[in-house]
């Protein structure tokens, strides 16, 4: 078999030697059915054992491989060889700190995740032996999209508002918050809306939309902060005309 | 092992050339300033108006000129685009659920551009009478 060759140029960055990142050359084998995250992978294991990186499931679904090819943010996973001109070059997802090499400190998602509670606050507990918390599945089909987020960050990536604010609650957390205000068994809306529904929550989003362009998932958070800001918007003119009607 | 995590700084001024999505999204929000223009003339157009024919024909005057007539289809331009783009995304921000089933964006979409055209139809046929 002939066997032709592609140039990757990967950024690196190792804490205990370099003040700053730089691109280093790889020439690895080019395959029709080869994914960035296949050429990585050959470049770890036959050629330079110093690079880090983080994978793990290698079909779009654990989000560890998010990265930045040509200048777009993309699972490594997803990102055919063979889409891309003759040279890619990868960098470490954008508005994180990085690590060492292609990894990233996702501290700063992890903490705004938390503050949205991404989970089920139960309307009244229930006991085991009640059975399990029921729905429909119009019920369900209303936030199905939003639980598909795998938490990679190519949103956090792509998003100009979230480098520019520190504060910003970004797109996943804010997806995901929505998701859960959306879901029929859940009451914790208005917990919620602490974060959500302030400066550093949805009214940071100017609808650049590149979060949605990105996802990997079809999740579009840009939608889902957008109806946000609207039920958001409607919140304020209930307790504006009737006071007396706090949640 | 120390860790010495490189924060990578965002260009505070540059950030928007870096990709044509942040471009077009800069445009869509730089068409706001042209069309804020647009309708601070008009309102100045109408004062002068309720001041009389000689008033009002030198406002016209002062707006016909090369530069006048350029702005208004700058102006127009961004309208257009501003109209569009606001159009494109109204799925998302309004998604419409009939009979338990999902609206298809694009219903969504050429339901805002007829009310738009029946709108300005409707204007059209008031400023001709």
């Amino acid at each position: 078999m002939s066997e032709r060759n592609i140039e990757l140029e990967v950024l690196r960055y190792d804490p205990e030697q370099d003040d700053a990142p730089h691109f280093q050359a790889y020439s690895v084998p080019y395959r029709e059915d080869w994914v960035v995250l296949d050429a990585i992978n050959y470049v770890k294991e036959e050629l330079d054992r110093t690079l880090s990186y983080r994978w793990s499931c290698h079909m779009a679904v654990c989000g560890s491989c998010g990265v930045v090819v040509n200048g777009e943010p993309v699972l490594a996973c997803h990102t055919f060889l063979r889409d891309y001109p003759q040279k890619i070059r990868i960098e470490p997802l954008q508005n994180f700190p990085v690590e060492r090499d292609l990894v990233v400190v996702m501290d700063d998602f992890i903490d705004k995740l938390d503050s949205v509670k991404p989970y089920l606050v139960a309307k009244e507990e229930k006991d085991v032996d009640d059975g399990a918390y029921l729905q429909t599945p119009a019920e369900l089909a209303r936030f199905k999209q939003y639980t598909a987020c795998i938490n990679c960050l190519l949103c956090y990536s792509a998003c100009p508002q979230y480098a520019l604010t520190e504060a910003f609650a970004g797109p996943a957390a804010l997806a995901l918050a929505h998701r859960y205000n959306l879901d029929s068994r859940d009451a914790g809306r208005s917990v919620r809306e602490d974060v959500v529904a302030s400066n550093a929550g949805i009214w940071e989003c100017s609808f650049v939309g590149a979060c949605s362009e990105v996802c990997p998932k079809s999740v579009d958070p840009a939608a889902a902060i957008q109806q946000t800001k609207i039920a958001s918007t409607g919140d304020y003119f209930v307790r504006f005309l009737m006071p007396w009607k706090r949640k | 092992m120390s860790r010495r995590p490189y924060i990578r700084e965002p260009s505070r001024t540059g950030w928007w050339l870096e990709q044509p999505r942040y471009i077009r999204y800069m445009l869509r929000e730089i068409s706001a300033l042209f069309i804020g223009i647009y309708a601070l003339a008009l309102i100045v157009g109408l004062f002068q108006l309720s001041k009389g024919q000689a008033a009002y024909e030198g406002f016209l005057a002062a707006t016909a000129g090369p530069a006048g007539r350029t702005f208004a289809v700058l102006a127009m331009l961004f309208a257009i685009y501003h109209t569009y783009t606001w159009f494109q995304v109204t799925p998302k921000a309004m998604p419409l659920t009939l009979a338990g089933k999902r609206v298809p964006g694009a219903f969504i979409i050429a339901a805002h551009w007829f009310g738009f055209f029946l709108v300005s139809a409707a204007l059209w046929l008031l400023a001709g009478s």
